[in-house]
Order: structure tokens, then C-alpha cells, then sequence
């Protein structure tokens, strides 16, 4: 039975890494006892607490999608504390997660409509998720478009995924990456992800777009998107405030009346909106 | 108009300031820190035996420095740590004018040797409290003393009042703050709040000017500022030196001279 | 339960609460140490402090202490012990002392710990609290309880509330069962009474007419020039987060090694400039303009939107404690002045 401790972690154990880019890791994590597992259901969009004992707790979401259970997944850069003593652990490692924690993309929402992700580096983890979670729902999706663009070609995560959905004929997957961050080989698009964006012009009709990314990507890719006729109600992106209780009781991702933990991290940019910038 | 107001006005309207930084009247008959930007405002500013704390802590907050060259009020222990803050190269000399301002004369700082001048005639007054405290404190035993800061850390919650009003803990990142490694435990346990108040006072060793502005903002009232007057004077007496006196000496714990005393050498 | 009335002698109030330490029972009390009162374990009741205003620090520790352990763990051998202290049960403990606006506080804080993802520590202490509060007689000129949804006379949040009527005698307003509970060990010492009215007995507190409406008012005032200078002075301590009864923000940090330590709470402020800083070195809020804000409207807009009552009691110690006297009372007039200046036509 789940304790009655709030703060009590499910121990998990490391089952693979992937090493996706510089300082960048995916961690496939599997349940240890049997119980944890049963209970254990998700949704895309949320989060977990992934801890170390003696190092302390890292906010990260859940990377892999809620289709595929038995095991969750992670991807992190190696930053603070935390992140550099999960970057030291090997696969058979044991850590400790709580969650799920915070609200979801409301995927039921938009069955029967197209979707377009837009990603930028490290971000792509919160819509990995969604985007594995409508490919195994496929059907009950139109178009799936996914465009990501990173920093330099090294900095692209999931590069065997990126190969996969570029192939694949069921969605399209554009990837660009910073102008100077190419390699010689380099296929795909070179230019920031707006420019990109506005160059591809996806229609908003019956579409949903997903925006993940630095704040300056989110700041210049929102314009674009209205330009290009999305309403405020038709995009959607995750706050990545810091939290440390998951819960909403730390204070420390408040934002206006909300706790990102709690209401979040997913909002469209009709509420984000009405929030005031602290994030 | 006092003579604090003239001089303040006269330094606003000369651009010699664009703001005065000093005491005004404030809530329940305390004084309480002012911001003067412009000649109307200077009656605002007062003086009087309630001025204690230390002003030139606001000259590292960054909305303050936004405002302009400042002027600012300055009490003995002040002047001292102005000094301090120019021996350490926080502060520019000649960047800050200072109203240097000791019972009811008012006296016009604006270079090094005018600050140090000042700083040698006018002795920072510890209070009687303190004093008494500090006595009682060399009568007792190691273990009494132990016993007599445990119990007054006792009340300490770790809400960082004493770093926030000293005008020498000036670090962007302070070492209790550091987590890669976790020098100082972040939990305000026995443990905890003892490793955080000797940090404090071996890093204010030989630069606390003894202003008393960290013991005035506890408000559990823990004498906090005892600890690092104590390391002072161990360091005084150890190098002769003393802090808030010389703008272009550097703090005896972290320069070297080839005769220091080395009696600390196992 | 219906209220339950009684009249006890200050003698036999001492008695009752030396009888409470008798019986087992943890009591906290204000105790005095040099000028300042702070809610303490007592077991001498000779020490507790009668102070007319609240204490330094607010009984919030009795629910939501400084510093807690939420897990500790130990390897042995190949696998890690974890224990979740959910066998720990919280002592039952006598709190006393307490003025009406800590214990409205107390309620709130409990409530909020329970909402949503219930957190068990901050619950199971809150049920094994009872909670004993004395009346005011005396105001300050920081305390502004009446204008914040409670007063001098509030049971609001109180198992026993006992109301000073002269002659060194209280009058006693049994409000819960478990305040019955406790007195039931202590027939003798108390006489059954009928409702009085006490409300000569109470202290009359200057009213903060700026706050009616001020949650409303602030709601628009985000963008505001006020919030610079009004935190121009502030020095970024937490002085006033940690006097208050409902500040709530807190800290999750291990201690130890991998292979025995602690996770432990501790409390924490939005004061700090560390609070909200990113790894990255991003920090939403970036001076203490955005800080002291957040202070602000946290308490006054956020908190009524979400729960309906400000994170605020009015019982002025943010006031008492700080530095540089950032005074709520005066903050709060003068917010309310300033937003309505620059929100008019």
C-alpha cells in the first residue's frame, strides 16, 4: 500500500541509458516492487520528484508516454546537485520517484484534430511524451506534425527517435538547428525554430499546437503562431518553474493564483495569459 | 532645516548625489532607512541617537545602485565599514559621498583620507547591553559558554536577518548557499544554525567593523554580532590589525605578511 | 458541539495546566526570554509568560516545525531501509496562550497543508493539538486582526478560549469536544457558567480600512510602479516570513550520505533571493522589487482567490521583526493609496 507520507518515494530502479547529447541522459526506470507498479498510471504532461538518498530530489517529466507501461523514462541535463549525481548512477541503480504530479494535455480533447508540436533542446521531453502517446492513438488523430531544432546537431535529443519519425508516413518531422550548429552532414533545415515555424505556416484550422522550449524559443514562436491564425485557446505549452514538494505546498512555483505543481505545468497561452511572467 | 538637510539638499542639487540614502522617520517612533532623490524630499531625513543601523548595506542591493551616485548618512560604525568596503575593492573611493553624521555635526566625507580621518576620531560605541554581555561572557568557563550559545542559537530559525543587515556580507552567493559541495547544512537544527554562525564569524574575523546592525536586526534577539567581535579582536590581537580603518588594507586573514605571529602553526 | 461556558480563577487555570503536565500531556506556552516571548515546551508552569501582545515568534512551529524529517534511510547490505515515520504517532499536546488571531492562523495553515495532496505531518499534529487561547485586552498599533477576518474575542480555531473579566478570573467558552475532553479531567477546578459578555473585557483594535477591497485592488496592480519603492528598504531577509503564522514556504534537502541520512523540511521564504533561482541562473523573480511583490500579493490576492481568506491575520509581528521596519499596516495604506492612484482615469 502507498505510504501515507506524501514525501515517500517509490524506489525504481535504472533498467537503460541513453546518452542523448552533450551533459543530456535518458534514464528508463522500472518499478521495484510489483505493488508500485499496479497502482502506478500517468497521463502525458505530468511529473515527477526523481531522487537520490543523500543527494535530495530534481523536478523532471515524464518523458515516456502513458501507452507504454511498465516503466517510465526521464531525460535530464546535468546541472545542479542532483542532476550530477543521477549523471554518476549506472544502469541496476536505485532511485527513488514520487508522482505523478501535475495536470495533463487533454489529449481526449483532441481526438480528431491535427497536431503540431514545436520544440527547441532540452524541452522536447514533455512533448516526447505526447508525441509517442499520439502515434500509438494515431488513428484517433489527423495531421501530427513535429517540428524540433536545437542548438547544434549534438544538442538534438532522441536522435534514433528523430530518425524514426522522420520516416515514418503517418507524420511529418521537420528538425533544424541553429545557424553554425550544423555539420557537413546535416539534412535537415538550419535557422531558428520561429523563422522555421513561419516558413512551414501550418494552418490553425482543427489543429492544436504544442510549444516546448527555452523562453526565448516560447517568446518569439507564440507571435508567430497568431500571425499564422492560432487563437490563445489553440496553443499550448508546460511551465518549468522550480518546485520541490510537487504538491503546492512549498510556495515555491507560485505564479498569480496558481502552483504550476498543482494546476500545471501545463497551460494553454489564453492562461498563461492571465498570469503574471514569473516563470 | 537641520544641517543634515542642508548639506543633503545642497548634494542633490549640485548632482554631486542623485540620492541621499538615510534616516527618516518610521513606524512606532523607530527610524528606519530612507531613500532622498530629490531637494524636496530632504525633510525626510533625521538624526538623532535611534540612527544605528548600517546604511551602506543597501549600496550593494542593485535597485539602489540603479538610482544613481549616492550620498549616504553614515554613523561611526558606517564610516568603518565604508572603509572596509573599499579595502576589500567593493566599493570605489569617491563613488559614494558620505554625510558622516555623530550626535549633531554633520561632516562632508568625500575621499579616502577624509574617511579614515573620521573613523580614527570617532570610536565605534559598543552599547551597555553588549558590553555587560561580553563580560559575564570572559568570566565563564568554555563549557558555561558553550551552554550560553546554545541556548541563545537555540532561537535562531535561520531567517538570515544578521547577513541581510551586515554591509560586509556582500557575497552574491553566500557559502551557506552553496550546494556542490554542501559546505554548511541548510537546516536550521542545533547542528545547523552552529555551522552557519561560526561560518559567519570566521568569515567577519578581522572585517567586522562592529556596527552592531546584525545584532539589532535578530528578532529572536540572539546578541549574534558577539561572535565576530570576538574573532575581530582575537585578530586583533594576533596582527594588530583592526578593521574599518585603513581604505587601502586588506583583511588580515586573507593577505600575508612575512612577519605575522604564527603562534596558530601547529 | 454547542459551546459549553464556564468561569475559571487564574489559580486554577496554573493548576489545570500543571495538572495537563501531571497527566502526560506535552504543554507549549509563551515563555519570556529577554525581551522577547516564545511558544515553548513547559514543564513548570511558573515559566509561562502572560504577555498582554503575541509572541515573537507565532505557534506555527506546534504544526509545521522549523526543520523536520519526512524520511530517513540506511543501507544495509544490497537494499535501502526507508523509514517513513508513518508509524509515528504525534504526541497529544496542550497548546496555551495562544491569541485568537494564532489560532484562526493555526486553522488556516491546517487547512491549507490539506488541501489537495494532503500532507500527514502538518495533519496528524493539528489533530492532536489542543488548542487553549487567552483574549486580548491590549492591542498594538501593528495588530489589525478585526479588519482581517478575526478579532480580540475570536474562538475561531480554539478548543478553549478564556476570556480575562477582572479579579484574576477568566471566563471560559468551551468550543470543541476536544477541549471538553481535556477540561473533563479537571472538574474541580472550574465553575459552570452561562454566556457572558466579554466584549468590555477585549481590546479595541485600530481597523485597516485599506484592506477591505484589497485582494480586489491587487489583482490589477501586478505591473505597477508601487512595488519598487515600497521595497526599496526591504533587505531580503526572512525575518518576516518566519515570525508569521501562515507563511508556508518551504525547503526539501537531504542530509547525510548515500547510505544513511535524512530528507528533511525546512522552512523557507519568497523573500530570498535563492527561493525561485533556475540552475540555469534564471530567476523569475529577480530583485526584491518582484520578491517583496510576491509577499504581497500571495498573501492578499492569491491566497482569498484560492482559499477565500488572506494569508494574513493581522497580528503584526511581520511588523514587530524587521529590520527596516517594513511595516504591514502601513504598507498595505499605503499599496492601497498608490494603485488607486495610477489605476485612476
Amino acid at each position: 500500500m502507498r505510504s501515507a507520507n506524501t514525501y515517500m518515494p517509490y524506489p525504481m530502479r535504472i533498467d537503460a541509458i541513453i546518452d542523448e547529447a552533450p551533459g543530456v541522459r535518458t534514464f528508463t526506470l522500472k518499478f521495484m516492487n510489483n505493488a508500485d507498479a499496479e497502482e502506478f498510471s500517468f497521463k502525458a504532461g505530468q511529473f515527477g520528484e526523481y531522487s537520490l538518498f543523500g543527494e535530495g530530489e530534481a523536478t523532471f517529466c515524464i518523458a515516456s508516454s502513458p501507452t507504454r507501461q511498465g516503466y517510465i523514462e526521464c531525460t535530464f541535463r546535468q546541472a545542479g546537485r542532483v542532476t550530477s549525481a543521477l549523471a554518476r548512477q549506472e544502469v541496476g541503480s536505485v532511485l527513488g520517484f514520487r508522482g505523478p504530479y501535475g495536470n495533463i494535455f487533454p489529449l481526449e480533447e483532441w481526438y480528431g484534430r491535427n497536431i503540431l508540436f514545436v520544440a527547441g533542446g532540452i524541452a522536447l521531453p514533455p512533448l516526447r511524451s505526447v508525441i509517442w502517446n499520439v502515434l500509438d492513438l494515431r488513428d484517433r488523430f489527423k495531421d501530427v506534425t513535429v517540428l524540433y531544432g536545437a542548438r547544434s546537431v549534438a544538442d538534438l535529443v532522441y536522435k534514433h527517435e528523430l530518425k524514426e519519425w522522420g520516416t515514418r508516413s503517418d507524420m511529418r518531422l521537420v528538425t533544424t538547428v541553429d545557424p553554425g550548429g550544423e555539420t557537413a552532414e546535416w539534412q535537415g533545415k538550419v535557422g531558428f525554430v520561429p523563422t522555421v515555424l513561419e516558413t512551414l505556416a501550418p494552418g490553425p484550422e482543427n489543429t492544436v499546437a504544442l510549444v516546448c522550449g527555452p523562453p526565448v524559443m516560447i517568446k518569439y514562436t507564440f507571435p508567430v503562431l497568431e500571425q499564422l491564425g492560432f487563437t490563445a485557446d489553440q496553443i499550448y505549452t508546460t511551465l518549468e518553474n522550480r518546485m520541490k514538494c510537487g504538491v503546492g505546498k512549498c510556495g515555491r512555483c507560485n505564479v498569480g493564483p496558481v502552483y504550476v505543481c498543482k494546476d500545471g505545468p501545463v497551460f494553454s497561452y489564453r492562461e498563461l495569459q492571465s498570469l503574471p511572467a514569473e516563470y | 532645516m537641520s544641517a543634515l538637510q542642508v548639506q543633503a539638499g545642497e548634494l542633490l542639487a549640485s548632482g554631486k548625489a542623485e540620492v541621499v540614502i538615510g534616516y527618516g522617520e518610521g513606524t512606532r517612533g523607530r527610524v528606519r532607512p530612507v531613500f532622498v532623490r530629490t531637494r524636496a524630499d530632504v525633510s525626510l531625513l533625521v538624526f538623532d541617537g535611534r540612527c544605528t543601523a548600517n546604511l551602506t548595506v543597501y549600496l550593494a542591493k542593485p535597485e539602489v545602485g540603479r538610482m544613481g551616485k549616492a550620498a549616504i548618512v553614515a554613523t561611526p560604525g558606517a564610516v568603518r565599514s565604508l572603509i572596509q568596503l573599499i579595502a576589500e575593492h567593493q566599493v570605489d573611493p569617491g563613488e559614494v559621498v558620505v554625510l558622516a553624521a555623530d550626535d549633531d555635526a554633520v561632516t562632508l566625507l568625500t575621499d579616502p583620507a577624509a574617511l579614515e580621518a573620521y573613523a580614527a576620531a570617532h570610536p565605534v560605541t559598543i552599547p551597555p547591553e553588549a558590553k555587560a554581555v561580553t563580560e559575564s561572557l570572559a568570566r565563564m568557563s568554555a563549557q558555561e559558554r558553550r551552554a550560553f550559545w546554545d541556548a541563545e542559537l537555540s532561537r535562531c530559525f535561520k531567517c538570515y536577518a544578521c547577513r541581510s543587515a551586515c554591509a560586509l556580507c556582500y557575497c552574491t552567493r553566500c557559502i551557506t548557499d552553496m550546494n556542490q559541495p554542501q559546505w554548511v547544512c541548510v537546516a536550521p537544527h542545533a547542528l545547523g544554525v552552529m555551522e552557519w554562525h561560526l561560518n559567519r564569524a570566521m568569515h567577519m574575523a578581522g572585517r567586522c567593523v562592529q556596527c552592531g546592525s546584525c545584532t539589532s536586526a535578530c528578532p529572536a534577539g540572539i546578541p549574534i554580532g558577539l561572535l565576530a567581535m570576538e574573532a575581530s579582536r582575537s585578530v586583533e590581537k594576533e596582527f594588530g590589525a583592526q578593521a574599518g580603518l585603513r581604505c587601502d588594507a586588506p583583511p588580515a586573514l586573507s593577505s600575508f605578511a612575512a612577519d605575522d605571529r604564527e603562534s596558530f602553526i601547529l | 458541539m454547542s459551546t459549553h461556558h464556564g468561569v475559571l480563577s487564574h489559580q486554577n487555570l496554573l493548576k489545570l495546566l500543571s495538572g495537563i503536565t501531571a497527566g502526560g500531556m506535552e504543554l507549549y506556552a509563551p515563555r519570556k526570554t529577554g525581551q522577547k516571548v516564545f511558544f515553548d515546551h513547559i514543564t513548570d508552569v511558573r515559566e509561562i509568560a502572560f504577555d498582554p501582545l503575541p509572541t515573537t515568534e507565532s505557534p506555527k512551529a506546534l504544526l509545521f516545525p522549523r526543520v523536520e524529517r519526512l524520511l530517513s534511510f540506511a543501507r544495509d547490505g544490497e537494499s535501502m531501509r526507508v523509514d517513513d515515520r508513518c508509524a509515528d504517532l504525534m504526541p497529544r499536546r496542550v497548546l496555551f496562550g495562544t491569541r485568537p488571531c494564532d489560532a484562526v492562523a493555526l486553522q488556516r495553515l491546517a487547512e491549507f497543508f490539506a488541501d489537495g495532496i494532503e500532507d500527514m505531518f502538518v495533519g496528524k499534529r493539528r489533530e492532536q493539538l489542543v488548542v487553549i487561547s487567552l483574549s486580548c485586552a491590549v492591542a498594538d498599533a501593528d495588530c489589525f486582526c478585526t479588519s482581517a477576518g478575526s478579532g480580540p474575542g475570536d474562538g475561531t480555531g480554539s478548543d478553549i478560549l478564556l476570556t480575562a473579566s477582572g479579579g484574576e478570573r477568566y471566563d471560559m467558552e468551551v468550543l470543541t469536544d476536544r477541549g471538553r475532553e481535556v477540561l473533563a479531567t479537571f472538574a474541580g477546578l472550574w465553575d459552570e457558567g452561562s454566556p457572558a459578555d466579554t466584549s468590555g473585557y477585549l481590546a479595541v483594535v485600530e481597523p485597516l480600512p485599506a484592506l477591505a477591497g484589497f485582494g480586489a485592488k491587487l489583482a490589477g496592480a501586478f505591473a505597477s510602479t508601487v512595488w519598487k519603492d515600497a521595497s526599496l528598504r526591504c533587505l531580503g531577509c526572512g525575518a518576516c516570513a518566519y515570525v508569521c503564522p501562515l507563511c508556508s514556504c518551504f525547503d526539501i534537502e537531504d542530509e547525510g550520505t548515500p547510505s544513511k541520512g535524512s530528507r528533511l523540511r525546512c522552512w523557507d521564504s519568497c523573500g530570498f533571493s535563492l527561493f525561485t533561482l533556475h540552475t540555469s541562473g534564471h530567476n523569475p523573480r529577480p530583485t526584491q522589487t518582484e520578491r517583496w511583490r510576491q509577499r504581497v500579493m500571495h498573501k492578499f490576492s492569491y491566497m482569498p482567490a484560492r482559499f477565500g481568506h488572506a494569508g494574513c491575520v493581522g497580528c503584526g509581528r511581520c511588523s514587530r521583526a524587521c529590520p527596516a521596519d517594513m511595516n504591514l499596516r502601513e504598507q498595505i495604506t499605503m499599496l492601497d493609496a498608490g494603485i488607486a492612484l495610477q489605476s485612476a482615469p
